[in-house]
């Protein structure tokens, strides 16, 4: 998912140490124990309320590679703006890039209510300090792409983001509701292209079918690791950032998406796929977490080309940006002689 | 280079004449004409307002959450400021 | 004035903002500040949005039966009647800028008088697309002046890019005689009585931006026959690619 915790190993070891020493500092401490009564009273955490630090920072963490994934994410649908099969599918199309531009900059708001700046933030995108959601690490190839995008891309997506809508930290959780409200049409879209071409020739059925046998797995990992290689959701779950299991929203999207992917002719890339009666869930096949970790760490098909773009673009822009603080300044300086 | 930590600018929409100005969030600009735009294009996409106000986030002087006790508690027993509070007769249909 | 007249005139009304509309959403995802990403969809969305209403009204006139989409993707550059000034390539802000700062001021006084069109149709879209394109009128001005007046690099590629495009502009102020026959029917706008309120408009943020204005110069022209410049055959072959390559497909 776009918030699952991508840290490696060693990553996720640093980072407890460097709390753990503050944590130390504060522990006992009444703050602390005030702030755990507001959440679990399900009580929202303002900007300016007092918070334990790991709680500042995981949030800034997830809030910022949250966002990471919006921006990240413009770029393999932004690949079929120029070749969109017709005008109102260019429109959609656009409308909803666009829409993932807005949500990356509600969600680096967000995140800078917690004393980050978003330029900062995007440096350490930059650097591959921070991490984006790996889905967007796998190319567009065909316009099936663009309709299994915003299918189960964007499927996955809702799923998760739903809950964060109640998260107990106030910005976040309105950047969500926000977010939730309009992209509520981005499956819709995605769903029709797919059945649009389902409907369509052979080749238009043959390549809404290839899009899904490949963006159907990567859609399922974004949920994140197993429960259980999954240690930090504890503590997320506790502070109420996470309300559902990676495990609990990755069934939430099989059970909702198989009977839509049946209903429109395509075939499920899972020959171990069953339903079963008894839990009433749908049972899948063994995700590749290997697959997940390499692109994770950058070994993925397009990391390279998907940071190059955004590297590219922010120095490119420089000059423009300094142009406008220029600019700016010197009209201050002229409004104050005048 | 420029990093783009442009000014943050507190973001008020009008949803409709009649309604006051709403808090919706914040931009970054360089200047207010700029933050007028990038809050129109970035809040008001799906027509959710008829005027804007754009507030330089350093203008805003916040209460402290440390006060939330002796600023709004005070009010809280003050139940004669409002109308249940009193009697009325069954037999007057309406006040 | 026939109905072939009225054809290549809505047809050219539409090209302008597809063309443009398509050369602006290149800059979806790659812009130098993540709030023009958004702006410049906006700009994008506003003009492929016009483009179909003048493109439907276009095949509607034809009366061959044809869509909006139809005339998008299946004419070849002979067939296209946008100004030469719109396929140009982006390159750099500055000149995306300056670009769009040249047409929509143009366009701005052009609207205002095709919402006098004796053509109702044509009279009705100038008046949704006028709200449009004062807004890019006065973004584009806007980023004018903060180009021409921040810093010496910015002020070199926005001088730049109004070099590369001025010749260019003698377009704008060209009719052919279909739209001179369809002006004076009260229809089409006397784009040749534009020139003089253009050039003032454009002074005006020239010398406010610090920008020198190009000399007069031999002007590009092409767009009544067809003749374009090398870019837009290669617009069309990627903005057309799913439609050539699966004729009949729907999507």
């Amino acid at each position: 998912m776009y918030t699952t915790d991508l840290r490696t190993k060693a990553q996720k070891a640093a980072d407890a140490k460097d709390t753990g020493a503050k944590d130390e500092i504060v522990e006992a401490s009444e703050n602390e124990a005030r702030f755990q009564a507001r959440i679990d009273d399900e009580q929202f955490i303002e900007p300016k309320d007092w918070m334990p630090e790991p709680y500042r920072k995981t949030l800034v963490r997830q809030i910022s590679q949250h966002a990471h994934s919006e921006i990240v994410g413009m770029l393999p649908e932004g690949n079929w703006i120029s070749r969109a099969p017709s005008l109102r599918r260019k429109l959609i199309l656009l409308a909803k890039v666009q829409d993932e531009a807005g949500h990356g900059l509600y969600l680096y708001s967000a995140a800078e209510t917690l004393g980050v700046e978003r330029g900062d933030l995007l440096e350490q995108l930059h650097t591959g300090k921070a991490k984006y959601s790996t889905i967007f690490n796998y190319p567009t190839l065909t316009w099936a792409d663009i309709g299994a995008i915003g299918w189960l891309v964007d499927g996955a997506a809702v799923t998760n983001q739903i809950p964060l809508c109640r998260c107990s930290y106030g910005p976040y959780a309105r950047a969500m509701v926000k977010v939730c409200k309009e992209e509520s049409f981005h499956q819709r879209q995605g769903f029709e292209i797919m059945t649009v071409m389902m409907e369509g020739n052979a080749e238009q059925r043959e390549m809404a079918q290839d899009a899904m046998n490949r963006w159907w797995w990567p859609s399922l990992m974004m949920f994140g690791p197993p429960d259980g290689d999954s240690p930090n959701s504890a503590q997320s779950m506790a502070w109420k950032i996470k309300r559902f299991s990676n495990d609990e929203l990755r069934q939430r999207f099989i059970d909702a998406t198989v009977p839509q992917a049946e209903a429109i002719g395509l075939t499920m890339p899972d020959p171990d796929l069953g339903f079963n009666e008894v839990t009433g869930h749908y049972e899948i096949g063994d995700l590749n977490w290997d697959e997940f970790w390499s692109v994770v760490k950058g070994e993925g098909h397009c990391n390279r080309d998907r940071l190059d773009a955004r590297v590219e673009a922010y120095a490119d822009g420089a000059w423009v940006r300094e142009a406008a603080e220029a600019y700016a300044e010197k009209q201050k300086a002229k409004h104050a002689a005048a | 280079m420029s990093k783009g930590n442009w000014d943050l600018f507190e973001i008020f929409i009008r949803s409709k004449n009649g309604l006051s100005h709403k808090h919706v969030g914040s931009v970054h600009a360089t200047d207010a004409e700029m933050a007028i735009e990038n809050a129109r294009d970035l809040y008001t996409r799906r027509m959710e307002g008829v005027s804007l106000w754009v507030v330089p986030s350093k203008s805003i002087v916040a209460s402290d959450p440390g006060d939330m006790e002796h600023l709004f508690e005070p009010a809280r027993d003050k139940v004669y400021r409002h109308p249940t509070f009193y009697k009325v007769p069954d037999n007057i249909e309406n006040m | 004035m026939s109905n072939k007249d009225l054809y290549e005139y809505a047809l050219s009304l539409g090209d302008n903002a597809l063309i443009l509309g398509q050369r602006l959403a290149e800059w979806c995802g790659h812009s130098p500040a993540l709030e023009l990403d958004i702006a410049v969809t906006n700009l994008s969305l506003d003009l492929i949005g016009e483009a179909q209403l003048y493109l439907d009204y276009a095949a509607e006139v034809e009366g061959e039966g044809k869509s909006a989409d139809d005339l998008a993707y299946l004419r070849d550059c002979l067939k296209f009647r946008n100004y030469l000034l719109l396929e140009q390539p982006n390159k750099n802000w500055g000149r995306t800028t300056v670009r769009l700062f040249l047409y929509s001021t143009f366009m701005a006084l052009y609207l205002e008088q095709l919402q006098n069109s004796k053509d109702e149709q044509l009279s009705a879209i100038a008046g949704k697309a006028i709200k449009e394109v004062l807004y890019h009128k006065r973004f584009s001005s806007e980023w004018m002046l903060r180009l021409g007046d921040g810093t010496d690099e910015s002020k070199a590629y926005v001088q730049k890019g109004l070099e590369d495009m001025w010749r260019f502009t003698g377009e704008l102020f060209a009719m052919s005689d279909g739209e001179k026959r369809l002006c004076e029917a009260g229809i089409a706008v006397d784009a040749a009585s534009l020139e003089a309120p253009w050039n003032a408009e454009i002074d005006a943020i020239l010398v406010e931006a610090g920008l020198i204005k190009p000399p007069s110069q031999a002007m590009i022209m092409g767009r009544f026959k067809g003749h374009h410049s090398e870019h837009l055959g290669h617009i069309l072959s990627e903005m057309q690619f799913l439609q050539r390559a699966y004729p009949g497909a729907k999507w």
